[in-house]
């Protein structure tokens, strides 16, 4: 489903991506983790097309087709989704008045029939119930004066209503208490099938222990410098980084210079 | 420069001796005399230049200019209920409709309103018994101050628009009182007049629309004065949606008794260039009133509002929002005055005046001010000119929404704190057809 070769990218002049290759295959579910400033959150940039981040060569094949050509929004009805870090307020429009705009846009994108209003609101209330997500919300403006963990439940409502072929979860778990953490990572394991593919961004072995990946990759200085199962996971939580960073740098100590 | 300004002001003068000649047997000698005494005082002044340090960003070079002549008495300009369909508020139960200054009886509606309740064009009133509301509340002595444009308006006082309340009428629907401008055979200048009294414990909704029938210019010179009895209501919606080769220039004033509440919005689509000056008194204790306004801009478009809410008896609250959407090689100015006088203690003034510009040619001069001479208050100004956030916009387009929705959206969450405060649909209506896109109807949950 998705397959990232060789990709180089740069934010602000400053090379992050030193070429990014990575397999996602539908059905999985595939964590990147790396220390602070390792790339993470910019391969997830990448992914969705965020125009701060310039991609400086290397490919990325969404379903076989050429995604760093399409344009953002083009991505997202063709089936991308990134859960934001830091999910963006937007005043003076309500959650479920925007959760239905991009909803019927991607209905027409698919040939499909706009849900009016009423057909909306009960999808709606249906996929409100993954997150436990408080009626309330829905009516008040996109994320405004939303605590931490309601607005991380809010990117997997929208990852619920719209359900993408591939989720980019960008740090979903951080700022999240227990019980915050149990809800979002429940809706995400409910959503996760045989059809769609999951790539959990974090820096902590944490919400593994909930979201069980098949694969988790190690993202240092903007390289994948190990793959495993989950127990590379457990192995981070209970070493941490150093002696990956330490096996990297010998391994490939132009990356050490660089 | 002063040459042409004087021929302006002569041309204007040769309209009005004619005007005076006409109506000299026909409406009141106090009226007449008032006419003649504005028309004098418009030949001193004159229209504001740029060197007055309140028209200084708007320069109404081109009205001076412009050629525009008053419409001669009778000038009719073939309109059907049809024609004027389209600007009707269809919330509105009675109404009157004036085209080019003209009031157009067969396309007005007055009955349907509560007993002692009057809803009349001027030449109605003039020769009835509500003559004496109008000698008592025009022929006061005129503020000495009075600008050029308020002068003229006051010169060429004909045909208008008194609605009047008795103690303790309330008219539930609202009363749409509307001004077309239509292609005349000259370019006309236009001078409509409103006068609403509530007198004490009223209520009512008054929806002042400004409209053309096409994109031929016109110059509108408007005056609207309000008096808001103790306890009365007076809940008030100014749409200016004239044509964008149109001059718009309007003065609302507005004088509250003890505990009357007045609540303007206001509306600004159209016009080449508009000014509208907005002047309330708070002199009683009590009063409150609204001043909010959008104004909606475009290329070619200027639009520039000045108020003044005056604060000069204690417990009197005000609330003002201004918010602008400037889009294209457009420009606004907005300036804001509250003064609290030394006797207002305890006043609640509260003033904001926010900016988006859409692109990069727009220009906002915006001015806030509060002037402050008692000392035991509660007043806040600011102002503020933004962009569209780029991070908001990726968000939104990251869930599929094209550019161009995404834009619009962020657009309507900007203005939607005062779209949500308009009660009246059709004006709604008019807003999102106007400049979001028709997206009102895609957000409805």
């Amino acid at each position: 489903m998705l397959e990232i070769r060789d990709l180089h990218a740069r934010v602000e002049g400053k090379d992050i991506l030193r070429g990014v290759s990575l397999t996602v295959k539908r059905g999985e579910v595939h964590a990147i983790m790396g220390p602070n400033g390792s790339g993470k959150s910019t391969l997830a940039k990448v992914l969705a097309g965020h125009p701060s981040y310039e991609v400086t060569s290397g490919e990325v094949l969404f379903d076989g087709k050429n995604l760093l050509e399409l344009e953002p929004d083009e991505r997202a009805r063709g089936g991308v989704f990134l859960a934001f870090q830091y999910p963006v307020e937007i005043p003076g429009v309500s959650n479920a008045q925007f959760l239905r705009l991009a909803y019927n846009e991607k209905r027409k994108h698919l040939g499909e029939e706009e849900l009016d209003p009423l057909e909306f609101k009960d999808l709606l209330k249906e996929r409100a119930q993954i997150v436990e997500m408080d009626a309330g919300l829905m009516s008040r403006s996109v994320n405004e004066g939303f605590s931490g963990g309601e607005k991380k439940r809010n990117e997997i409502l929208q990852m619920a209503v719209l359900e993408p072929k591939l989720a980019v979860l960008d740090e979903t778990d951080s700022g999240l208490d227990i019980d915050a953490l149990r809800i979002v990572s429940e809706g995400v394991n409910k959503l996760r099938h045989a059809d769609n593919a999951i790539v959990l961004v974090t820096h902590y072995q944490r919400l593994l222990n909930y979201i069980v990946p098949d694969y988790v990759h190690v993202l240092y200085k903007g390289r994948i410098v190990r793959s495993g199962g989950k127990e590379l996971a457990l192995a981070l939580e209970e070493k941490g980084y150093d002696w990956i960073k330490d096996e990297a740098e010998e391994s490939q100590p132009s990356a050490a210079s660089a | 420069m002063m040459a042409q300004a004087t021929k302006e002001k002569s041309s204007y003068r040769a309209a009005f001796d004619a005007m005076q000649a006409e109506d000299a047997r026909c409406l009141p000698a106090w009226l007449l005399r008032l006419r003649e005494t504005a028309m004098e005082r418009f030949e001193q002044v004159g229209f504001p230049t740029t060197d007055v340090e309140d028209w200084k960003y708007t320069n109404t070079g081109a009205i001076t200019k412009g050629a525009f002549a008053p419409v001669e008495a009778g000038a009719r300009v073939e309109l059907g209920a049809a024609d004027v369909a389209a600007f009707l508020a269809p919330e509105a139960s009675s109404r009157l409709v004036f085209v080019n200054g003209v009031y157009r009886a067969e396309l007005s509606a007055t009955e349907n309103l509560p007993e002692g309740v009057v809803v009349a064009d001027f030449a109605t009133a003039f020769a009835g018994e509500h003559e004496s509301i109008l000698r008592a509340y025009l022929a006061r002595p005129s503020d000495p101050e009075v600008d050029g444009f308020n002068a003229l308006n006051a010169a060429f006082l004909r045909e208008g628009a008194l609605v009047y309340l008795p103690r303790g009428a309330q008219v539930s629907a609202p009363i749409q009182l509307l001004f077309l401008s239509a292609p005349a055979t000259q370019t006309a200048a236009v001078f409509p007049r409103v006068l609403v009294v509530a007198e004490r414990e009223s209520a009512a909704t008054i929806i002042e629309s400004y409209a053309s029938t096409d994109e031929s210019r016109s110059f509108t010179n408007a005056v609207v004065e309000v008096f808001v009895g103790e306890n009365a209501r007076v809940t008030h919606y100014k749409v200016q949606r004239e044509s964008e080769a149109a001059f718009h220039i309007a003065k609302t004033n507005a004088e509250l008794e003890r505990s009357g509440v007045y609540d303007l919005t206001t509306i600004t689509l159209g016009a080449q260039l508009s000014r509208h000056g907005i002047g309330v008194k708070l002199a009683h204790e009590g009063a409150e009133c609204w001043v909010d306004g959008l104004y909606l801009v475009g290329t070619g478009q200027h639009a520039d509002t000045h108020s003044l809410i005056d604060h000069s008896s204690p417990h009197c609250t005000s609330h003002q929002l201004y918010k602008g959407i400037l889009d294209g090689k457009s420009r606004a100015v907005f300036n804001g005055k509250v003064f609290v006088h030394k006797d207002a203690q305890k006043t609640d003034a509260q003033q904001s005046n926010k900016n988006l510009l859409l692109s990069n040619e727009a220009r906002i001069d915006t001015k806030p001010q509060l002037e402050i001479y008692a000392d035991d208050v509660k007043c806040a100004h600011g102002a503020t000119v933004g962009q569209l956030e780029e991070e908001e916009l990726f968000y939104l387009v990251s869930r599929g929404l094209h550019t161009d929705l995404a834009r619009n959206l962020l657009t309507y969450g900007f203005a939607e704190e005062l779209v949500e405060k308009i009660k009246i649909e059709s004006i709604k209506r008019q807003l999102d057809e106007a400049i979001l896109n028709r997206l009102h109807a895609r957000l409805e949950v």
